[in-house]
């Protein structure tokens, strides 16, 4: 992975630069020490580090209005950041950027439950927002596994999800309004409490941007009441096309389960080993179903899918009969990636989407590809909505086998996109998957997501490096070719 | 007015444009035409007629996914979900009846381009939460693809969301990929009687604090009762405030008895079935008190507020000029239809409460004369006409429609 050439003279700029950082940021929040500076090398696709040229860690909005008019007048780079959780290298720095941390933001401003929302701090964390309305019965429905320690901003900045996105949305579908400090240093609010603003939706453009469009000093977020019972089904099937089938077959009832999970067998094994779930390790796919609403809706599902998943052949059916025994259903889930982790020394999760009907398939390739590569994988799925997390497992310390892992990963989000898929589900593209963006992008599509790169940060200043395979200049993508005097096809009908 | 282009194929939709650009002939982009009334008046030189990319191209219940050219209307699409027990979760209201034209007219190529939602909208988002993908044609007369057909993307910028509710100025669809979801097999609308606006979003309130999960909450004045199709609502002749719960059988049973429970202190209660249900949503949803059918002319104002400022924005102009009002959303969706224009007190109101408000429907000098959206301050209408210029740097795609910027 090649970041853009470093610019030397920034770099020998460095000590002026921190005097007017200090200037704009007093006190511990401008940090220069390399011993400081390496707390921030890495975020979560640990394969890559880097050291910021400085970080900066502002309190307040205006000071990160002057930190980016600074920045912008100066034309020094700028990587935002929250906690540093991004698995495709979302917040890694630049050895010509300043890193842009975000942590001390970590207010929750408003809690509002008339109009079920609430005004936050960007680096408030995920469950921290939950913590601070539960004691009314809400909760912020976006669940991220990193939830406990990943940001809201760095939710807004991901559009990140979590296993209950299937019927609760992404982090686009719940969130209200922003205040947005732009490349250029102006503090801009975008929505409300309000839904649906006017003019174009600046707001949902952002929601996903991977920090690349501008910086967000506060999120208005949806709160939602708790479902007052939730109940699950553990279910074994002999092959993946059986599990694939009763998912079809469940939301083909018109049923939405709040989570809809599936792991094949290397997981299935990997997670048993580890937590001691109680799975059953003879079936190849293993489903977890959760309903959630109230106790009446809830136990009426639970009968019905079990009806489905017996006349889908699954070979072992179990049903939640407590809140505990629901909480060691997922206990197996929940620890599948650190469970990988046990039976490998590194491992490396993919993250693409494909159509649900296509998973057969995709699982027998992505087998086929393993012993071609000769790593193994296993693979967990948010099976609801297709998005597919095959976890390559391999040792860093042999020479080769990073690269190999990531030629294979690289195979899979392809096929993912062969089939009908994307290259990735929540993760992001960061600079994971820049370089596959144009396996499902043609030049024209790519070239007009970066023109609005361009009408926000017109010199490419904001984490660049990132989500783009080809930097080009604005004023290059803004040309336009007329081409005088064609005429419309002479078989275009005409009025 | 002028040429109108009717192209059959995406390829003619973008030789279409880059004609129109190398000719400078800025173009008004239509499929149905039913919301051709919808925005600032535009004067161009030629038309767009999408009408003609007509069709569902894929439908796979299973997967929960719809593709369809954008002339393909949408009366169509929901009777082809409904066989299956699936919907449009975003309810989108029928906007052409409001505006004067027949019902079910509209097309999903003018649904998506309006962003429009209905009573569901706050329980399960807009059009704008169920595009998942769509290919179209820029006014640099490029075609270009975003999103996808699959529920969870986040590869590259989202824009869907931008392209949903630009109002044909930033491109042409010509392919569009939406979520679809089942339909509730039983509906439950708890309804009370009598009540003033103040009092309804209160009780609307609590019953959206709950955990039954009300999908819709809406309140119409006793004056506009008898608009309302459904005997069991005008005969009494009193105001309504309505709360819906949807889903399978035992769960809105349940849930519709919990709500009677809970909101009995406000009076006089009774409900509605699942058939005078979606009878009653659907009027709520197209804004059945204000059609012009019944010869209502009045100009008619969409506000978007915080729920508990709704029934407060709506004094605050109906202090000044007569008209009615029309609650969804809780509150936080307001209709107005006045005497007169009055833009400029709606937009003090909403200055005052925050939020925006639109001017839906107004003659043609009236449209011309005054803001149709919220106008947005500096640095947002500056980003605004930058993405325009992105898309549309010649101004060919309905020219000004959203407001003097575009």
């Amino acid at each position: 992975m090649e970041m853009p050439a470093p610019d030397q003279t920034v770099i020998e700029r460095r000590a002026e630069i921190v005097d007017a950082l200090r200037a704009i940021v007093p006190g511990e929040g401008v940090k220069a020490n390399e011993d400081e500076l390496r707390a921030f090398e890495v975020d979560g696709l640990t394969a890559y580090r880097q050291l910021p040229l400085i970080v900066v860690l502002p309190e307040t909005t205006e000071q990160v209005a002057q930190v980016l008019r600074y920045c912008q007048a100066d034309g020094i780079k700028v990587v935002p950041r929250g906690a540093g959780t991004s698995l495709s290298g979302g917040a890694l720095p630049l050895a010509d950027g300043i890193l842009l941390g975000l942590g001390k933001f970590n207010r929750v401003l408003e809690i509002d439950f008339d109009n079920r929302c609430a005004k936050v701090q960007p680096g408030v964390t995920n469950l921290g927002i939950t913590r601070a309305v539960e004691h009314a019965g809400f909760y912020y429905a976006p669940d991220p596994s990193s939830q406990i320690a990943c940001t809201i901003g760095g939710n807004v900045a991901e559009n990140s999800g979590g296993v209950h996105c299937l019927k609760y949305g992404l982090t686009t579908n719940n969130i209200l309004g922003v205040e947005l400090v732009t490349m250029a240093g102006e503090i801009v609010r975008i929505g409300g409490k309000h839904l649906d603003s006017p003019g174009y939706d600046l707001l949902g453009v952002l929601t996903g941007s991977e920090g690349l469009l501008g910086v967000v000093t506060e999120v208005t977020v949806r709160l939602l009441r708790k479902p007052t019972s939730q109940r699950a089904l553990l279910i074994g099937f002999p092959s993946s096309e059986a599990g694939g089938d009763c998912v079809a077959k469940i939301i083909g009832a018109g049923i939405i389960p709040g989570g809809l999970e599936m792991m094949d067998k290397p997981a299935i094994h990997a997670a048993e080993d580890f937590v001691h779930a109680g799975y059953p390790l003879d079936v190849e796919a293993l489903l977890i179903v959760e309903l959630d609403g109230p106790e009446v809706e809830v136990d009426y599902l639970i009968e019905r899918v079990e009806g489905i998943a017996e006349g889908c052949g699954a070979t072992s059916v179990r049903v939640s009969q407590s809140d505990e025994e629901r909480a060691s259903f997922w206990a197996g889930r929940k620890a599948a990636f650190p469970a990988v982790g046990r039976i490998s020394p590194d491992y490396y999760c993919m993250d693409g989407t494909i159509p649900r009907r296509r998973l057969p398939e995709v699982l027998k390739r992505t087998a086929e590809m393993s012993r071609h590569y000769g790593l193994r994988v296993a693979n967990v799925f948010h099976a609801g909505d297709g998005n597919l997390h095959p976890l390559i497992l391999y040792d860093a310390n042999k020479p080769g086998e990073l690269e190999r892992a990531e030629e294979f990963g690289a195979e899979i989000l392809k096929l993912c996109v062969e089939v009908g898929g994307v290259l990735t589900g929540e993760h992001g593209v960061g600079v994971e998957k820049r370089d596959l963006m144009e396996v499902q992008f043609d030049e024209v599509d790519l070239k007009t997501q970066q023109r609005v790169k361009c009408a926000f940060d017109p010199d490419g200043l904001l984490n660049p490096g990132k989500m783009f395979p080809r930097l080009h200049r604005c004023a290059e993508l803004g040309r336009m070719h007329i081409h005088r005097g064609q005429m419309p096809f002479p078989d275009l009908p005409r009025f | 007015m002028g040429e109108t282009l009717k192209p059959g194929s995406e390829d003619q939709v973008a030789d279409a444009i880059s004609w129109a650009v190398s000719e400078e002939k800025p173009l008004e982009i239509v499929s149905g035409g039913t919301k051709r009334g919808y925005g600032r008046p535009l004067q161009t030189a030629c038309t767009l007629d999408l009408s003609a990319l007509d069709g569902v191209a894929l439908y796979e219940p299973d997967e929960l996914v719809l593709s369809a050219a954008p002339g393909t209307r949408v009366s169509e699409i929901e009777a082809m979900l409904a066989e299956q027990g699936q919907q449009l979760a975003f309810e989108p209201m029928d906007l052409g009846p409001l505006l004067g034209a027949p019902p079910g007219q509209g097309t999903l190529g003018g649904v998506i381009a309006c962003n429009l939602a209905g009573p569901r909208r706050m329980s399960a988002g807009a059009a704008r939460d169920h595009l998942l993908g769509l290919r179209g044609v820029s006014g640099r007369g490029e075609a270009f693809k975003t999103g996808g057909r699959v529920m969870k993307n986040v590869t590259g910028y989202d824009l869907c969301k931008l392209l949903t509710g630009s109002f044909g100025t930033l491109a042409a669809f010509t392919h569009l990929t939406v979520k679809v979801l089942p339909r509730a097999q039983r509906v439950r609308t708890v309804l009370l009687m009598g009540l003033e606006p103040a009092a309804a979003v209160k009780a609307m309130t609590e019953a959206l604090q709950s955990s039954h999960e009300v999908s819709a909450a809406a309140h119409i004045p006793a004056g506009l009762i008898a608009s309302i199709p459904v005997d069991r609502i005008s005969e009494p002749g009193a105001s309504v405030t309505a709360v819906r719960v949807e889903g399978f059988g035992p769960s809105a049973d349940y849930r519709c008895a919990a709500l009677r429970q809970m909101l009995d202190h406000w009076g006089a209660l009774d409900e509605l079935h699942t058939q005078n249900s979606r009878a009653f949503w659907q009027a709520v949803r197209d804004v059945r008190p204000f059609w012009p059918d019944s010869g209502d002319e009045r100009s008619v104002w969409r506000l978007s507020v915080a729920p508990s400022e709704g029934p407060g924005a709506a004094n605050r102009i109906l202090d000044h000029i007569d008209g009615d009002a029309v609650f969804d959303w809780g509150g936080g969706l307001v209709w107005l239809a006045l005497n007169e224009p009055g833009a400029d007190s709606v937009r003090e109101a909403v200055n005052q409460i925050g939020g925006h408000a639109t001017l839906v429907r107004a003659a043609e000098p009236v449209r011309a004369a005054n803001d149709v959206f919220q106008p947005q301050p500096g640095p947002l209408a500056t980003l605004s006409r930058r993405i325009k210029e992105s898309f549309d740097p010649k101004g060919i795609l309905n020219p000004g429609r959203m407001g003097l910027a575009d």
